[in-house]
């Protein structure tokens, strides 16, 4: 076997199998290596795309990319249905099944210690979108716009316009940092995470929110019935729930890294991106 | 996502996502392991800049120089808050030199009142 080994999550010994067919990245089946109590969940891929050469060239291949993450989230999400597996970062991936071996060696301590904090626990994410501008201008087919009179006219419907925007955003503000002081209360954990770029994620609207929240799979329902609750409190925007995801974004040491607030400190320092924790604008005033 | 009584589970493993929640997940959160193959993500200079903008969390893109939505009023309350304030300083400064115009304008005046002012009481 000349093939590499990908390696997508590590967790504890399986109760039930795996689905028989589990396809991995490369098309081969992914399969446990059990080693120190650990299992490591692995798949065969063939060096010509996984050495280091062809696969950092790979990387720039959006679909390529596409494709290999899809694969290893799958891989990841029927994990996520039978145990709690900690995934591993995209393409994580050794010589043969003894480097595998070793890595479980060199970090099992810490394996099991995330495992044990991590134990019957899923990851919710949770987002919120400013719909596109709709209504709020009347389409400008439908009703000729009066045709602004006079300049000043013109300016009474910029500002009127501006003014709605604002004013949405203020909400938007609102409700996302409400919403988010929710979750997070019930949560055992959460991180705050970069707006997404509409661009890519082709989702129409801002994303103003954009949070993952750790929860045990029995408190899930309720965390998503409290989700379902919060969806139609404001017009002119929209919830997006996605998961049970692997928990992601809780595999960090530390719960409470310095760049990722979690939900707490909510009304501290309103610096990140998307961060709805802003209550006032100084110089709004003047 | 409509019923409220589904178990959560039967949603289906991360239903929903699209592929920036997938791409934010597997290239950005996750634990890192340097493996026999060694690539770091973050030297990958990926097709479009605009992904790795999408995926790279606050730090690492800080790191890598990269904070535009911070900057970008329409992502960050901060800049939102920075320009207000900004804006706030100019208007503030235009006003001050409004204001000092103002002064040196009366000044010659007030000198003038205040010249009258002593001819009258003069006599």
């Amino acid at each position: 076997m000349s093939g590499l080994r990908y390696v997508y999550a590590v967790c504890r010994p399986l109760e039930a199998p795996l689905q028989v067919q589990l396809t991995g990245v490369a098309g081969a089946p992914a399969k446990p290596l059990h080693h120190h109590g650990l299992v490591a969940v692995v798949s065969e891929v063939p060096e010509r795309d996984f050495a280091e050469e062809p696969l950092r060239a790979h990387l720039e291949d959006l679909d390529w990319l596409a494709a290999t993450a899809r694969a290893h989230q799958g891989v990841v999400d029927a994990l996520t249905v039978v145990t709690t597996p900690l995934p591993l970062r995209l393409a994580t991936v050794f010589r043969d099944d003894s480097g595998v071996r070793s890595m479980i060696e060199a970090r099992e301590d810490h394996f099991r210690a995330t495992l044990d904090r991590l134990e019957g626990r899923v990851e919710w994410g949770v987002k919120v979108y400013m719909e596109p501008e709709r209504s709020e201008q009347p389409a400008p087919a439908a009703q000729p716009v009066p045709k602004a009179a006079s300049g000043r006219e013109y300016l009474r419907q910029r500002r009127q316009q501006t003014r709605a925007s604002e004013d949405m955003w203020q909400k938007a503000e609102t409700f996302a940092t409400r919403l988010h002081g929710k979750l997070a209360a019930f949560a055992e954990d959460s991180r705050l995470h970069t707006p997404q770029n509409p661009a890519l994620s082709g989702v129409e609207g801002r994303n103003v929110l954009n949070a993952s929240y750790l929860v045990t799979r029995r408190a899930s329902e309720k965390f998503v019935e409290l989700v379902d609750r919060a969806k139609d409190d404001v017009p002119g925007l929209r919830v997006e729930l996605t998961g049970p995801w692997a928990a992601y974004s809780f595999t960090g040491e530390t719960p409470e890294e310095p760049g990722e607030p979690v939900g707490q400190d909510v009304p501290g320092e309103p610096e990140k991106p998307g961060e709805p924790g802003a209550r006032e604008e100084p110089g709004k005033k003047a | 996502m409509t019923t409220p009584s589904r178990l959560p589970d039967s949603y289906g493993p991360s239903s929903g996502a699209n592929l920036a929640d997938i791409l934010e997940r597997v290239l950005d959160k996750g634990i890192v392991i340097a493996g026999d193959i060694r690539i770091n993500l973050l030297d990958i200079e990926l097709l479009t800049i605009k992904l790795r903008l999408v995926v790279a969390s606050v730090d690492k893109a800080k790191e890598m120089g990269i904070d535009w939505w911070e900057s970008d009023p329409a992502l960050s309350s901060r800049a939102r808050r920075d320009e207000l304030a900004r804006e706030n300083a100019e208007l503030r400064e235009r006003l001050a030199r409004l204001e000092e115009l103002e002064l040196e304008r009366e000044r010659p005046e007030q000198r003038r009142l205040d010249q009258d002012r002593a001819r009258k009481e003069a006599p």
